[in-house]
């Protein structure tokens, strides 16, 4: 230090050190690297979002209905969730409206689903429900309870889902029930159909708020 | 010291003057006093350190044939441990080395707790130890992942979709952390990449840290009072003796000792009745079938019992997570004068007590299904657990102030 500061003085007096000036550089000098740590990070963040091929693979999912029969449930594969798709009876419809008050969300208030699919039914035909098999606490599949008073569960119970993994109850229209761990209805994905038989799942429907 | 060095002469003096293998070992460990008082508590530290080495070693030799993927991880670690030789000893020393890192960690933290050693002037010490703890669960979740069994893959849809319950950025979160919209290759390949390296590395940082700051502020010990203010005529503690030989001999006591259930563990009972390697483990992963029931391993099953027991999604994941970084806390909680819980009153102690059977009892309830008495008992020790860290300021302040010995108690043998 010594030395280098010899060479660049004359005599016994120090150079004057431009504080500001110093100041100025540190604090330029550090943002700069600051600012490029950060944007070199950006490419190595982004790598882990799903990929194009990933995308691709979430493309719409076709399920022929005509080959479900009334009161009963298929699954299908829709952006590697499990989409349950149930064709409900007129005595499955009418035990979703014996139990509005044992519901946390009977209107889908605070649920998802789309605006054609928020009604009673949770679905843009009645008969036809559609919903992401995924528990909405932590995601495990519900399992079909549908015969009311199902003596695994309850005497009144009106028929349903059950998740194994924490216990969470849902309706016929993926509506839980107080007391779940899970807060919100079984989602109902983006859905539409194309004739009378054919459903597409991850379309939405033209039809708004079809009741 | 150094002029002893000096004295020598050929090849280790020629060492020392390029590299300073004799000043470290002073510094470090002929050199480092620790308390001569250590009990069967002070084992765990250099276990955890033998377990993680163990633990690397194994996994070295496991990623010489497994192969990271949707497709092939299942299918190649069975390969590795049927038909690769000694895959069916160098696999379960691994799973098995897992669970028993978790319970050299837990009594490792149980022992700071009962002595107070996480208490000023080791604040940081224990707040390292907690990264290291956090590191560690981290690890071994992913570790679990990884095998791709029906248990791996629905326990990652449970963790994974925690990150989920986070309002507005939830569910990019959890698309981003799988890089899928559900969990699959890319899921698998980025946990190995973080198993396998960087999750190892910042383990052994944080490692090296704790060692630092350990060396920094002393040992406690069961006493909990500083040998450092007592000092010899040779300017040290006259209640330590130097870490080696006498701590490290000891060690290998502790070290032979624990290799010795390790092995029984590992020869005889490898899955341990199902709460170190669990049934539905041996079959692959099936997205189309949630097991009946899904616990994680024992050592997540304290905070997975408080997760279930809140009816609340949300407030839920929260406390989760409040139940594990509360403990980073502790050393601003504890209003004690003394460190030592022996210098202690009894409310201290019950409540101290009461925390570790609570821990316990959580553990042993979220491996139990989520349906009628256990999710009350639950509900109920949930609080108990949380009383815990609320209570201590109130009751360490009241009755931790009691007289200390001015020489740590020890028997000489």
């Amino acid at each position: 230090m010594s030395d280098h500061a010899a060479g660049h003085t004359v005599g016994d007096t120090a150079p004057e050190v431009d504080e500001s000036r110093r100041k100025f550089l540190i604090a330029a000098t550090a943002g700069t690297g600051a600012v490029g740590a950060v944007l070199t990070a950006v490419p190595f963040v982004a790598s882990w979002k799903p990929s194009e091929s990933a995308r691709a693979a979430g493309l719409p999912t076709e399920v022929d209905l005509s080959r479900i029969e009334p009161g009963q449930m298929a699954t299908f594969f829709w952006r590697k969730k499990q989409v349950y798709v149930v064709k409900r009876t007129p005595e499955m419809l009418a035990s979703l409206n014996s139990h509005d008050g044992e519901l946390k969300d009977a209107k889908s208030e605070n649920s998802e689903q789309p605006e054609y699919a928020k009604n009673d039914a949770r679905a843009l035909k009645p008969e036809v429900l559609v919903l992401i098999g995924t528990c909405t606490h932590l995601g495990c599949l519900p399992k079909t309870r549908f015969t009311p008073g199902d003596t695994t569960i309850s005497a009144d119970w009106p028929g349903g889902f059950f998740c194994p993994c924490h216990g969470s109850k849902f309706d016929l229209a993926g509506r839980v029930f107080a007391g779940s761990p899970a807060s919100v209805n079984l989602v109902v994905p983006p859905y539409s159909f194309e004739g009378d038989n054919k459903l597409i799942i991850g379309v939405d429907s033209a039809a708004k708020g079809a009741a | 010291m150094s002029a002893v060095i000096e004295k020598k002469g050929g090849f280790r003096a020629w060492l020392n003057k390029r590299l300073p293998v004799d000043q470290f070992m002073e510094d470090q460990l002929t050199g480092y006093y620790a308390p001569k008082n250590f009990n069967i508590w002070y084992f765990f530290g250099s276990l955890a350190l033998l377990v993680f080495v163990m633990q690397i070693v194994t996994g070295i030799f496991i990623t010489m044939h497994f192969k990271p993927g949707w497709a092939t991880a299942f299918d190649s670690l069975q390969y590795f441990v049927r038909e690769v030789p000694y895959g069916w000893l160098i696999h379960p020393m691994h799973a098995v080395g897992a669970s028993f890192f978790f319970v050299v960690v837990y009594l490792h933290m149980a022992r700071a707790l009962m002595y107070g050693s996480y208490k000023a002037p080791r604040e940081l010490l224990w707040v390292i130890g907690m990264l290291i703890y956090l590191a560690l669960m981290a690890e071994a979740f992913m570790g679990y992942v990884l095998p791709n069994g029906n248990m791996s893959y629905w326990g990652a849809q449970v963790i994974i979709n925690l990150f989920g319950v986070i309002p507005g950025i939830g569910e990019g979160l959890t698309e981003w952390i799988r890089g899928d919209y559900g969990i699959g290759d890319a899921t698998l390949t980025r946990f190995f990449s973080l198993h396998v390296i960087a999750v190892p590395f910042l383990l052994a940082l944080l490692i090296a840290l704790h060692l630092v700051a350990l060396r920094q502020v002393g040992s406690n010990n069961p006493d909990g009072i500083e040998i450092k203010e007592n000092l010899g005529s040779n300017g040290k503690p006259v209640d330590g003796i130097p870490f080696h030989p006498y701590y490290s001999l000891k060690d290998i006591v502790g070290v032979g000792l624990f290799l010795t259930l390790f092995a029984i563990v590992v020869f005889f009972v490898p899955t341990f009745g199902g709460l170190f390697l669990e049934a539905p483990n041996f079959e692959p992963a099936n997205p189309t079938s949630t097991p009946d029931h899904i616990a994680p391993v024992w050592y997540f099953t304290p905070y997975y019992a408080i997760l279930r027991a809140v009816p609340d999604q949300k407030l839920g994941a929260l406390l989760m997570g409040l139940s594990v970084a509360a403990f980073l806390f502790l050393p601003w909680l504890d209003k004690a004068k003394n460190k030592s819980y022996r210098y202690r009153g009894i409310l201290s102690k019950l409540l101290l007590g009461t925390f570790f059977v609570t821990f316990c009892v959580l553990m042993w309830l979220g491996l139990k299904p989520a349906d009628g008495i256990y999710v009350l008992l639950a509900r109920i020790f949930t609080v108990l657990y949380f009383a815990f860290f609320i209570l201590l300021p109130f009751v360490s302040k009241a009755d931790g102030n009691g007289p200390v010995p001015n020489r740590v108690t020890y028997n000489a043998h």
